[in-house]
């Protein structure tokens, strides 16, 4: 099985060099996102069969890489879902960028590194050897690098993809670690080796620390977030999608597999980090992304903020796990992978609809946006759905993730431990916090972009996208809410993969009548997506019938009331800013550091008065850019190094390395 | 292993960092050339040596390199550029030699303190061979800090490698490749350093290190 993946990748692999050789010609794009479709699509169709048929694992060993270890690649029912999510996901950016592509400036900057970057996705989730998976690992973090700095005449994706890639060798170096500690003195580098040793308590401790960095950062945990709301929006708008939609999901796979799989039984104070950096993760997150007036920046903190929520929930899984408490452990794990496949099918056409509005428009400001729904009916219509998804609104599959964390985070009582009685409540206070902001996070995204009257003359002459784009955004919003009306069929996908982590698995869903779901007993809660659909469906249509047909079916147009002002002008609209302001003046202050200066102009003058938000980003202030300062002076100190004669250099390396053998020479 | 093989193979290797020592102390150019060709051709007794008792018939490939080139080939054509310079009566020391040679003792000392600790489970030969490889690495090291001249920086690099070959030789089972891809790397820099040498002269009328420094503009 894992032998046809390889095929797969390795299909991917080839295709970045014909795209190199294709670049000149002008259906190298079609041809390469074809390409790509095609190959997804069967990669992803091969993952969903194998988890679905073969819950056993099938391994390959390859002689390539290190001689005495070569490459071990394998298939267990893990790395088959989150083949899934990416094949899925890869299948629906290569649809969109047979459209958007061609609007692309420079496209051989993009297109060889594109199939490159599914190629890696999808060799870390097959790695099964430490080396193998930094290897991906490290070539997912450059593919993508080169995706983000593709467009690289603008100074800001510039300095992104510098961010972006410091914070990813940082992180590579800490998966370094963990795998380095794992693998102990004797370095067992496969995953079986690592996977029989249990290493000791502090060890594992350590490891997980490391792992949580080194995938935390990629991930965007909160404080390693730095990087991800810069790069995201800088690559082309398919790259964003797959970036925020789909890499992140392998930076979580990452922590999974260390966490649940490769380190053995977990401690319960595990948990606590975990989960503390999860709740802290989703509220900041989505509090930036309400501060955001750019459409990708806004959809790049909201990733943080589920990304946050993910962890959570993998946190409530730890503690349920070492407790022994299986079925509870496998709710909150169910939950977590259940929001990693929904996030990444709303994400991802949440950044299609920024991209189709990108081009269409020519800007990602929102507050030089609105009134698109006039022009891009249909983009309107497939965004809104992404908005309602990742809302957390039920009929959609939003609501049905984050539903089964807190229904996990409701077993959190049963806990013996008195640290975790008290955490998890508190951590389920933030989620529930973050859920509402998130609401009105996209409430503000759709109607400012939206709705409303056009804020620019780009916005009031934007033209609906292409047909490939429009498909590859109804495929995904299609498949949210297939995944809300019938999410019994998703959890008993995942129950192979929930089982083999933790040893328990939810009750079979699929036998429920009515299609409802049940995560722990009948008696205790149940959910009911299809009829809630089915609710909403005809008490709407009941409800239009009854205006158009009973109360008077005539369009009235009337003029809209300008709050007294006489000036019409699209700028007195409610804007993004003082949408966000509430929020903002609650809890910028204290997170943000937010001032408001009004500068009234003196009587009898004619000048405009003005309002000026100033915010401060605290994180960076704080953790960045000291250790940037802290980085510079320590140059500066060295930078003479730069300048000694050739001997000096020898002597130098001579002196070292005689002080080393002197240091082992003394060493007990 | 035992008895009189060990004791070759352990003159061999020890009359390898006993040349080493020797390299030290010449301060004439033409002299240190005849010395890394003896250092070489050492080397290349030893090689063989083990390619006898270890039977293992490729290493008398890589003693071949090592007398062609090194012991022949590089001493020939380093003499014939010193010729041509017209330096190979030039005295250059930068350490006193006695210094030299204390320190060389130290770093021998250094090297079989930690050999022979941590290889304490291997072949006692491979054990010793390690041991005198990095003795004879440590000295080709320190060669090349001691001295000013680019010809001997040469050399002691290259009678590094030496040491290294005798290191990879000394292990049993040690594929070809090591073998061949450290003779090339000597090669090339043999190669890269003489064309160095000569541009070097063409264009500031000298090879002495501090010469270059000046020029550079930097004081020490």
């Amino acid at each position: 099985m894992v032998t046809y993946a390889l095929f797969g990748v390795l299909a991917l692999v080839v295709l970045a060099p014909i795209a190199v050789a294709l670049s000149a010609s002008p259906n190298a794009t079609g041809f390469v996102y074809g390409a790509c479709l095609i190959v997804a699509l069967i990669l992803f169709l091969l993952a969903l069969h194998i988890l679905l048929e073969y819950p056993a694992a099938s391994t390959v060993t390859l002689p390539l890489g290190l001689p005495w270890l070569g490459a071990h690649f394998r298939i267990d029912p893990l790395s088959a879902f989150f083949l899934t999510v990416i094949n899925l996901g890869a299948a629906a950016a290569s649809l969109f960028a047979l459209g958007y592509g061609r609007h692309e400036e420079a496209p051989q900057r993009v297109l060889p590194f594109f199939p490159a970057y599914l190629a890696a996705m999808n060799l870390v989730v097959l790695a099964d050897d430490a080396f193998s998976f930094l290897v991906s690992w490290e070539f997912m973090s450059l593919t993508s690098w080169a995706l983000v700095i593709a467009n690289h005449r603008v100074d800001e994706n510039r300095r992104a993809a510098y961010i972006y890639l410091l914070m990813a060798s940082f992180g590579t170096l800490a998966l370094l670690f963990a795998f380095g500690l794992m693998a102990g003195a004797d370095g067992h580098y496969a995953f079986d080796a690592i996977r029989a040793a249990h290493p000791a308590v502090g060890t594992a401790a350590l490891v997980l620390i490391l792992a949580l960095v080194g995938a935390g950062s990629k991930a965007g945990l909160v404080p390693l977030h730095a990087w991800l709301p810069l790069a995201h929006p800088a690559a082309p708008s398919h790259v964003s999608a797959l970036m925020s939609g789909v890499m992140t999901k392998v930076a979580v796979y990452g922590f999974i597999r260390i966490a649940f799989d490769l380190l053995g039984p977990p401690q319960w104070w595990w948990s606590l980090v975990v989960l503390a950096l999860g709740g802290a993760t989703a509220v900041m997150g989505v509090l930036y992304a309400l501060m955001q007036r750019d459409l990708k920046r806004v959809l790049a903190y909201s990733t943080i903020e589920n990304i946050g929520l993910i962890f959570a929930s993998l946190g409530l899984a730890l503690a349920f796990k070492a407790y022994g408490m299986e079925l509870a452990a496998a709710l909150a794990l169910t939950a977590a992978l259940l929001h990693v496949f929904n996030h990444s099918l709303f994400k991802s056409l949440l950044f299609f609809g920024a991209g189709s509005v990108l081009t269409a428009t020519g800007t990602r400001d929102m507050e030089a946006l609105g009134g698109l729904i006039h022009r891009m009916p249909q983009t309107a219509f497939v965004f809104l759905i992404g908005c309602t998804a990742i809302s957390a609104l039920p009929p959609l599959n939003g609501f049905v993730s984050e539903w089964l964390t807190f229904q996990a985070i409701l077993l959190s009582p049963q806990l013996p431990s008195w640290g975790l009685k008290l955490m998890v409540p508190a951590v389920g206070a933030l989620l529930a916090l973050s859920a509402a902001l998130a609401a009105a996070c996209f409430v503000r995204a759709f109607g400012m972009t939206f709705l409303g009257r056009p804020r620019s003359p780009a916005a009031s002459t934007a033209q609906e996208t292409d047909t490939n784009s429009l498909a590859a955004m109804y495929a995904l919003a299609a498949a949210c809410l297939i995944a809300g009306i019938l999410p019994g069929i998703f959890i008993d996908a995942l129950a192979p993969v929930v089982q083999a982590l933790t040893g328990g698995q939810m009750p079979v869903q699929t036998g429920v009548e009515w299609m409802s779901i049940v995560p722990i007993a009948e008696s205790r809660s149940s959910y009911n997506g299809l009829l809630v659909f089915a609710f909403m469906a005809v008490t709407g249509m009941v409800t239009a019938f009854a205006i158009h047909r009973l109360a008077s079916d005539k369009i009235r147009r009337g003029p809209a009331w300008g709050c007294g002002y006489p000036d019409a002008s699209p700028l007195t609209q409610y804007s993004a800013s003082s949408f966000a302001q509430p929020i903002r003046r609650v809890f910028g202050s204290l997170v943000f550091r937010a001032r408001e200066i009004g500068e009234m102009p003196p009587p009898g003058s004619s000048a405009p008065a003005r309002l000026t938000v100033q915010l401060r980003d605290l994180i960076w202030d704080t953790l960045y850019a000291p250790i940037g300062i802290a980085v510079g002076v320590i140059a500066e100190r060295l930078n003479y190094l730069q300048f000694l004669t050739i001997r000096s250099y020898l002597t130098l390396v001579f002196a070292a390395l005689v002080i080393l053998l002197l240091v082992l020479a003394i060493w007990p | 292993m035992q008895g009189i093989t060990f004791d070759i193979a352990h003159m061999l290797a020890g009359s390898l960092v006993l040349v080493s020592f020797m390299q030290l102390y010449q301060d004439r150019l033409s002299a240190l050339l005849n010395i890394f060709a003896l250092h070489a051709l050492v080397l290349a007794m030893s090689v063989a040596y083990q390619a006898f008792v270890q039977d293992a018939p490729h290493l008398y490939i890589t003693a071949l390199i090592a007398l062609v080139f090194k012991a022949i080939v590089i001493p020939v054509a380093l003499r014939r550029i010193v010729v041509k310079l017209g330096i190979h009566r030039e005295i250059e020391n930068v350490f006193g030699v006695g210094l030299a040679m204390l320190f060389g003792i130290g770093l021998v000392a250094l090297s079989m303190v930690v050999m022979l600790r941590v290889t304490s489970a291997a072949d006692p030969l491979a054990r010793e061979d390690l041991a005198f490889a990095l003795s004879v690495v440590l000295l080709g090291l320190l060669m090349m800090v001691t001295r000013r001249n680019a010809v001997s920086l040469v050399i002691g690099f290259m009678s590094l490698e030496n040491g290294l070959v005798l290191a990879a030789t000394g292990a049993k089972g040690m594929p070809l490749v090591v073998e061949i891809s450290v003779a090339f790397s000597v090669l090339i820099a043999f190669i890269v350093i003489g064309i160095f040498l000569f541009r070097i002269r063409e264009r500031f009328d000298t090879v002495d290190m501090q010469a270059m420094d000046r020029f550079r503009g930097e004081q020490r």
